[in-house]
């Protein structure tokens, strides 16, 4: 009997330290690269999944693009099925999500969100986002600071989703009390050829306009085209924001029309994978949120923000 | 009432004829609309710039609009040219042309054979293949579209070279004696189109296999050859997009020609063709096209619609011309 207690013990003590031994899995949900910053998203997913795994021997990480919230729901039921040690997701739509991320989280895989979240906190361990509000606020302090005795200004918007009203208030809020009017202000669906068409009609409507505010450096290239196509002087300069390379490029070079650029980088998914693997292998206690700073680039520090090799 | 008039040869006349008018009545409507939204709206520049945009719906239209007449449908058509833009602009940077007016040709020609051969494997699939166009040029839209954002890495295509960049966007910029390039190649694209629909013996078998295809069968007529050339001319149809896409803002994307597929749908419809087949109208289609154009334009240049609404507007404004087609028709 006793014998047999002994044996039971080692057992449990070799099983023990195979455990110790055991290869961790990370597991990282984004979308598909519907778009260029979702683009940006999953390569810099891929580039971090390559780093981590040279970094911590054993550590395995699965990157999976989903292209809907549908996909993604079922993306994480696979993925929890072939046992994950933590998950790292970035999701099309957190309010659909919220459900089958608690699921995950309720197995006792350590919970990493990225960029966006709906109301319910309970669902993560660790939070890793941009800036939202600042997006829109560093804009407007731009255009505060460039236009002195104020101007007429067009906007355009993203998709009308909680993250473009955030941009959009917080930059509203910021002209408050200046004598720079917001003259139009339309949605280009975070689309190069939307914003395109939107620049165009924002040009015939109106004889005058000072600056534009994009969201999106996606969308600014349909508005330098616009603007190139009208031979348009009157427009002084356009402010945009993600940080795509293209865009960093022209903010590096001294382009006049493109002074200054906006940080929200597709970069921070890589922020969140490596937090999360500081926590699993290291044992740092890591949960918190970390919100990124939405970095005002202009000309001097541009070449801090610029990934030649990404796709945006 | 309706049935006595179509018995009457005098009266069928009248019908077809107010149904092909229809279309342009509506578009006449809402450009007064539009002119009294806003004064610009009229302005050479305005309009140009709006006819210029409808080129890649109305082009693509036209090859929907041969494509449902022969009973058929491909939803394909969006992502098509998003794939076809890409390894246009791929060749573009190869740089395997010296000269580039050359290159700019040769892409040209690459880009058409490539939706020849994207639609004839469309056609293909359904016709050999015996399965619903519905379903094949679903699973080819998801195809076109994945493999440009594998060629893209997803992200974008961009033209390269700016000398070619620069020469290149003439073609959409440009214009003959004042007309832009892409104007002419909508109203080239639909008399031809129109003329292969109502002029040519393969235009009267398209639309013999879209009002019946066992009839039609049973004439002799080789039903799958026939659907098959309508995907092929399809896909020249996009190819024609494509090329006059491209120069525009010189890339491309996984969100190129996103939702085009229903909005070219949506301007055969509108144009008076029967979803159902059979019957076609490649010069309605173009009238559907451009007011699916106008209507996002006057939403624009209107104060009157806040930016949150416009979507709505524009459905009603869709319904309401139908609507109005019908009564036309009817009376």
């Amino acid at each position: 009997m006793k014998r047999i207690l002994v044996s039971l013990a080692v057992i449990g003590l070799l099983a023990g330290a195979a455990e110790a031994q055991q290869a961790k899995t990370i597991a990282v949900s984004v979308p598909t690269a519907d778009h260029g910053w979702t683009g940006g998203v999953v390569y810099h997913a891929m580039q971090e999944a390559k780093a981590l795994e040279q970094r911590y021997p054993g550590l395995k990480v699965i990157v999976k693009t989903s292209p809907d919230a549908a996909a993604q729901a079922n993306a994480l039921e696979d993925l929890t099925t072939q046992g994950i040690d933590a998950l790292v997701v970035l999701p099309h739509d957190p309010n659909v999500l919220t459900d089958p991320i608690r699921k995950v989280k309720q197995k006792g895989t350590f919970v990493t969100v990225v960029d966006r979240i709906a109301d319910d906190h309970s669902i993560y361990d660790l939070y890793v986002g941009g800036d939202n509000p600042g997006l829109g606020a560093r804009a407007a302090e731009y255009m505060k600071k460039a236009m002195p005795n104020g101007g007429d200004i067009v906007v355009i918007r993203g998709l009308p989703i909680p993250i473009d009203k955030m941009r959009v208030d917080a930059f509203n809020d910021g002209l408050k009390g200046t004598k720079i009017n917001v003259i139009d202000s339309q949605f280009g669906n975070w689309s190069r050829d939307d914003a395109f068409k939107v620049m165009q009609d924002f040009l015939t409507k109106h004889p005058k306009i000072d600056a534009a505010w994009v969201q999106d450096d996606d969308m600014a290239v349909g508005v330098f085209e616009a603007i190139a196509q009208a031979k348009r002087t009157d427009i002084k300069f356009v402010v945009a924001g993600a940080g795509s390379k293209d865009m960093v490029k022209r903010v590096m070079d001294g382009d006049p029309m493109m002074p200054v650029d906006v940080l929200y980088s597709p970069t921070m998914v890589a922020v969140a994978m490596d937090v999360t693997a500081l926590g699993l292998e290291d044992k740092i206690p890591v949960r918190g949120d970390y919100i990124l700073k939405a970095s005002l680039i202009d000309k001097a520090n541009a070449k801090d923000f610029y990934f030649k090799d990404s796709p945006f | 009432m309706t049935q006595a008039v179509h018995d009457a040869p005098a009266g069928a006349a009248r019908r077809i004829n107010l149904g092909a008018v229809a279309p342009f009545l509506a578009l006449i409507l809402i450009c007064a609309l539009g002119a009294a939204a806003n004064a610009r709206f009229l302005s050479f520049d305005n309009l140009t710039n709006v006819l210029a945009r409808s080129t890649f719906i109305a082009t693509i239209a036209v090859g929907q609009t041969l494509v449902i007449t022969g009973g058929g449908l491909d939803l394909s058509v969006g992502a098509m040219a998003a794939f076809v833009a890409g390894l246009e602009i791929l060749f573009l940077n190869s740089g395997l042309i010296e000269n580039a007016t050359l290159l700019i040709v040769s892409a040209m020609a690459l880009s058409l054979a490539v939706g020849a051969l994207c639609g004839l494997f469309n056609g293909l699939t359904t016709t050999v293949g015996k399965i619903e166009p519905f379903i094949v040029t679903l699973g080819t839209m998801g195809i076109f579209r994945s493999l440009l954002t594998w060629l893209a890495q997803g992200g974008s295509i961009t033209i390269r070279d700016s000398e070619v960049r620069a020469a290149y966007r003439q073609v959409y910029f440009g214009d003959l004696f004042g007309v832009p390039y892409p104007v002419l190649v909508i109203v080239g694209v639909a008399i031809v189109g129109a003329f292969i629909l109502t002029r040519t013996a393969f235009g009267r078998r398209v639309r013999a296999v879209g009002s019946n295809e066992d009839v039609a069968r049973y004439s002799g007529i080789g039903v799958a050859r026939v659907r098959t050339l309508t995907y092929v001319l399809q896909g020249l149809c996009v190819a024609i997009a494509v090329v006059i896409y491209v120069p525009r803002l010189s890339s491309a994307s996984a969100a190129t020609g996103l939702g085009w597929e229903l909005m070219a749908i949506t301007a055969v419809v509108v144009g008076g063709t029967r979803l159902k087949g059979g019957v076609g109208r490649v010069w309605g289609t173009i009238a559907g096209a451009l007011i699916l154009e106008v209507i996002g334009n006057i939403m624009l240049l209107s104060n009157v619609v806040s930016e949150y609404l416009i979507g709505a507007v524009q459905g009603a404004i869709i319904i309401i011309a139908m609507l109005a087609q019908r009564l036309a028709r009817n009376r």
